[in-house]
């Protein structure tokens, strides 16, 4: 394990000889965990304008099935060939869209931005740490991510395409797909958990090993506890998931039988294979990843939130010590709640009782989370800036999502609605219109503490009303749909199932199918409110308003309490923490915040 | 560890052949025992997973120090063993509970 | 600022940065191979009656592999001694066993991954099936040493009956207008080759993977034990770490894959 360049140098002559690299060492190998942090984010935030492309274009699909894609068809004619012709999406570009808009989205945008960004970014200044505690590991964790994501980009322009099996990539139907698509998503998967892993040890070791003199665990910002959960969760949950990639790698390429059971079937022929294998196998190592990666998703978003709730409240967090108890209990739990994904495989009585159990005693944490923030919000006088307003979106909106997931935690209600459109409403709620805002609102937070400016106030508004009614027209819709009976992964929207075609019985109504273009639009509506943000962010990078000091959201916690930007090494002395995170309006000081390395 | 003293290292070295000796008797048992061919295969599996298990006590204890280890290390570890049982013993469960009529697994 | 605990513990957690590190890690592999002995036990289970090859790989040959583990095991622990009370030579005579038992199990994995390629099995269009080493191959016929098997209660059972009884087999010549499948003992072969070659290829690879880094260490790497002495010991047992999980992977692989 290497853990620094330069033991004997003094923290000024490293920084100098930091400089001397150039451009590359400065901006591309750094180690430093900012420049890290920002190039992840940057990396992360286009992934989630491209997931959103494919999308969008899929929407078309469901919307108008079988006319060409107006503006983009022809693009897509000429890069797909076949799979477009006449810009017509076929049913294969859109399961490949399907397959690549969730992995993309899950491993290459969200976890990353929430992770690899805002936590390399925040947790050592929090924490009061130089850096992390392995920086040139934490560079090649940068490095592995950036390589899955350009195999996952190139996977589209090999013949037959990217992976088509769904971000879940079911074997055998993922094994016996024809094409390298899946080898490719195979293959990127492993350099990205490859990534998380050392992101995670990293992330575990420098919370552990660097909280500065006095940070004690109880005084750690809860940004940080959701961190290191999450950290964990990466860290135990991957594992399981690398190895099954491995193996169905192995049935793609070595032609083994891991998931292939006897007497598959391909196309009609009996399979040329050993068969014996399990195909639930991988469904269990898949979601044994699967379920703890929600939590992956949301814990940081729930940390970014409470930071923005405690500042722009003025008041302490209310129950600080129960949100950190649980966020460990969540950790803990969700690694056995992972079969409720797997309801409809055919599964005994006494199992799914078991999964149904755990996954509703879950909940509990999620929900006490949820409620100290509501609470936190009461009697405060709230400062209704941008991030704020994201933070606050937040809150009912995860509740939403969170909510209407005990439908799906209940085996009986998910005989009905397992793989509908429900689902999707239900999952988007918590990831889209929670995390994502989430993020977005530790976008405007902490883009003054990078760049010294403030992104526009104006801009920023319009963002997030736009963005948060059209969210809502988005999903809010897809649950009437989902509870209709329709099913997700149709590349027509469910117009063969509708009542024109199959009859009244069993039938998609005319008014539930016409629901998808009214989503579709609200859809397109979503990209054109992100047109203020994009703007906004780059807008602002020279000319936004300058801040006038360090510390311009009159906050408590570490990372404002450093130069704007911060220093390579961040502090200019090690600051010693004599105080809880959130001493917001403590009585007898001087003024309504008193940070943590300061004595009133 | 950096507090161990030449006295503790001398001692610590004797400890070292111990389980090394150890070690090969748990193997030459195990492989006795195959050949040996016990009258039960669930004798022949526990048989060799109890010895091995003892051996991997003694690595992981001794071998890497694990027997006068931080807490911290403990925790970790702790919380580790008990997801790996989780998956373990989970997935074996759903895979043998299943409804009566399946068929396929 | 300068990266504290680098080289010194810290006072509360008492362990230094790389510590925790490496435990973190090993903390992932254990769910890594976790995850795969699970397999290894579903599809096990799973296998139909009498499919499940049990005795079929060179138990005298893998318990000299355990042994060479075991004996670098050692090796590598007296060297981390031995360096903690300043006998740099001694540390590096041990530590140079140690790699030198890593390359000796690699070679003698090899020779194992080898026979199984050149095992065969043939089954043939009338239901008899052979299984043997091959001799030799080409367009007419295929010649195998080895037994017919009894493939009455599963394949996996027939194949160790037939060499259960001491019995070396003879060559065997079936004609390639009999043959209806040919296969070699290799991962495409049954669950249990996947999960054998999987499992071991993996091992292996973190094998090969640590031998190299103690050999880093051991060589390249020497001069910061004058530059930094506290640091580099801290580098060997972290690398001695991991060496020992290797050798206990190994130890719980060996009675699965090869006796059980």
């Amino acid at each position: 394990m290497h853990t620094t360049t330069a033991d004997t140098h003094h923290a000024g002559a490293h920084e100098a000889h930091h400089d001397e690299g150039g451009f590359l060492k400065k901006y591309v190998f750094s180690s430093d965990h900012k420049v890290i942090g920002i190039q992840y984010g940057l990396t992360a935030l286009v992934f989630l304008f491209f997931g959103f492309c494919l999308i969008m274009a899929m929407r078309w699909q469901i919307a108008y099935p079988n006319t060409p894609i107006p503006l983009v068809g022809g693009l897509l004619n000429g890069l797909f060939g076949d799979l477009a012709t006449k810009g017509i999406m076929s049913p294969d570009l859109y399961n490949m869209f399907g397959a690549m808009h969730g992995t993309i989205m899950v491993f290459l945008a969200i976890v990353p931005l929430a992770f690899g960004a805002f936590g390399n970014l925040i947790v050592p200044l929090q924490i009061g740490a130089p850096d992390m505690a392995f920086p040139r590991i934490n560079m090649v964790s940068y490095q592995c991510y950036a390589a899955g994501g350009v195999v996952m980009l190139v996977s589209f322009l090999i013949p037959g395409g990217a992976a088509q099996a769904g971000w879940t990539s079911y074997s055998p139907l993922a094994s016996t797909i024809p094409g390298d698509g899946q080898t490719f998503w195979l293959v990127g998967m492993v350099l990205l958990i490859t990534s998380s892993l050392l992101g995670a040890v990293n992330f575990i070791a420098t919370i552990i090993q660097l909280r500065a003199p006095g940070m004690t665990w109880m005084r750690m910002p809860f940004f940080v506890w959701a961190q290191f959960v999450t950290g964990f969760l990466l860290l135990l949950a991957f594992p399981p998931l690398e190895a099954a990639g491995l193996m169905q790698l192995a049935d793609k390429v070595l032609h083994t039988s891991f998931f292939l059971p006897t007497g598959l079937a391909v196309g009609g022929n009996l399979a040329n294979i050993s068969g014996g294998g399990s195909p639930l196998l991988w469904q269990h190592l898949f979601w044994f990843l699967g379920h703890p990666e929600v939590y992956v998703l949301i814990l940081p978003a729930m940390g970014i939130v409470s930071e923005i709730v405690a500042n722009n409240t003025r008041k302490p967090l209310w129950g600080y010590k129960s949100l950190v108890y649980s966020s460990l209990g969540i950790g803990f739990i969700s690694f056995i709640v992972w079969a409720h994904h797997m309801y409809l495989t055919g599964m005994g009585t006494k199992i799914s009782t078991f999964f149904q159990t755990t996954t509703m005693i879950i909940s509990i944490p999620s929900v006490i989370i949820l409620t100290c923030l509501f609470i936190s919000l009461w009697g405060g006088s709230i400062r209704f800036n941008t991030p704020m307003l994201f933070a606050l979106a937040f809150l009912p909106m995860f509740g939403i999502g969170g909510l209407t997931g005990l439908p799906l935690g209940f085996n009986y209600s998910d005989i009905h609605l397992h793989d509908t459109y429900y689902v999707i409403a239900h999952f988007h709620y918590v990831v889209a219109p929670g995390t994502i805002f989430g993020l977005l609102a530790g976008v405007y937070y902490w883009y003054p503490k990078v760049t010294g400016r403030f992104m526009s106030e104006t801009l920023g508004k319009i963002h997030f009303w736009l963005s948060l009614i059209c969210m809502n027209l988005i999903f809010m819709p897809m649950f009437l749909q989902g509870m209709a009976g329709m099913l997700r992964r149709m590349s027509d929207g469910g117009a063969m199932y509708s009542v024109a075609k199959v009859g009244a019985i069993g039938g998609l109504s005319a008014a539930i199918i016409k629901l998808n273009e009214f989503v579709s639009h609200a859809a397109w509506m979503l990209a054109l409110a992100q047109l203020p943000f994009i703007i906004n962010f780059f807008w602002s990078i020279s000319n936004g308003r300058k801040v006038t000091s360090d510390n311009p959201w009159d906050a408590t916690t570490l990372e404002w309490q450093t130069p704007t930007p911060p220093p390579h090494g961040n502090f200019t002395k090690t600051p010693e923490v004599v105080r809880g995170p959130y001493d917001y309006s403590l009585p007898g000081a001087p003024k309504d915040f008193v940070p943590q390395n300061q004595t009133t | 560890m950096s507090d161990h003293s030449a006295h503790d290292i001398a001692k610590s070295v004797k400890k070292y052949w111990f389980v090394f000796f150890a070690l090969i008797i748990g193997t030459v048992i195990t492989v006795g025992a195959y050949f040996i061919e016990l009258p039960s295969v669930a004798l022949t599996v526990a048989v060799a997973l109890f010895i091995a298990t003892i051996k991997g006590f003694l690595v992981a204890g001794y071998f890497m120090h694990l027997i006068d280890e931080r807490k911290m290390i403990y925790g970790i570890m702790a919380s580790t063993a008990f997801f790996v049982v989780g998956l373990m013993v989970l997935t074996i469960w759903a895979m043998n509970d299943l409804p009566p009529t399946t068929m396929f697994k | 600022m300068e990266i504290p605990y680098v080289v010194h513990p810290r006072r509360d957690t008492g362990l230094y940065n790389a510590k925790v590190g490496i435990w973190l890690f090993l903390a992932s592999e254990v769910m890594l191979f976790g995850a795969l002995f699970s397999s290894y036990i579903l599809l096990r289970v799973g296998a139909e009656a009498g499919e499940w090859p049990t005795h079929l790989l060179n138990v005298p040959i893998g318990t000299v592999n355990t042994l060479v583990l075991i004996s670098s095991s050692v090796t590598v622990v007296l060297g981390w001694a031995a360096l903690k009370v300043g006998n740099f030579a001694k540390y590096r005579a041990c530590q140079t066993i140690t790699v030198l038992c890593a390359c000796a199990f690699v070679g003698i994995k090899s020779y194992e991954y080898n026979d199984k390629f050149h095992h065969y099995q043939v089954i043939t269009k009338d239901g008899k099936v052979f299984d043997g080493h091959l001799v030799s191959r080409d367009k007419e016929a295929v010649v195998l040493h080895g037994h017919q098997i009894d493939a009455s209660k599963g394949k996996a059972l027939g194949v160790r009956e037939a060499s259960r009884h001491g019995d070396h087999g003879k060559e065997i010549e079936i004609k390639a207008d009999d043959i209806k499948k040919i296969d070699n003992y290799g991962p495409a072969h049954n669950t249990y080759m996947s999960i054998y070659f999987t499992l071991t290829g993996l091992h292996g690879l973190h094998v090969v993977a640590g031998a190299l880094v103690i050999a880093y260490i051991l060589w390249p790497g020497a001069g910061m034990y004058k530059t930094d002495p506290e640091r580099y010991i801290n580098r060997v047992e972290v690398s001695g770490l991991f060496w020992h999980f290797v050798d206990l992977v190994w130890i719980f692989l060996f009675p699965v894959l090869y006796l059980l």
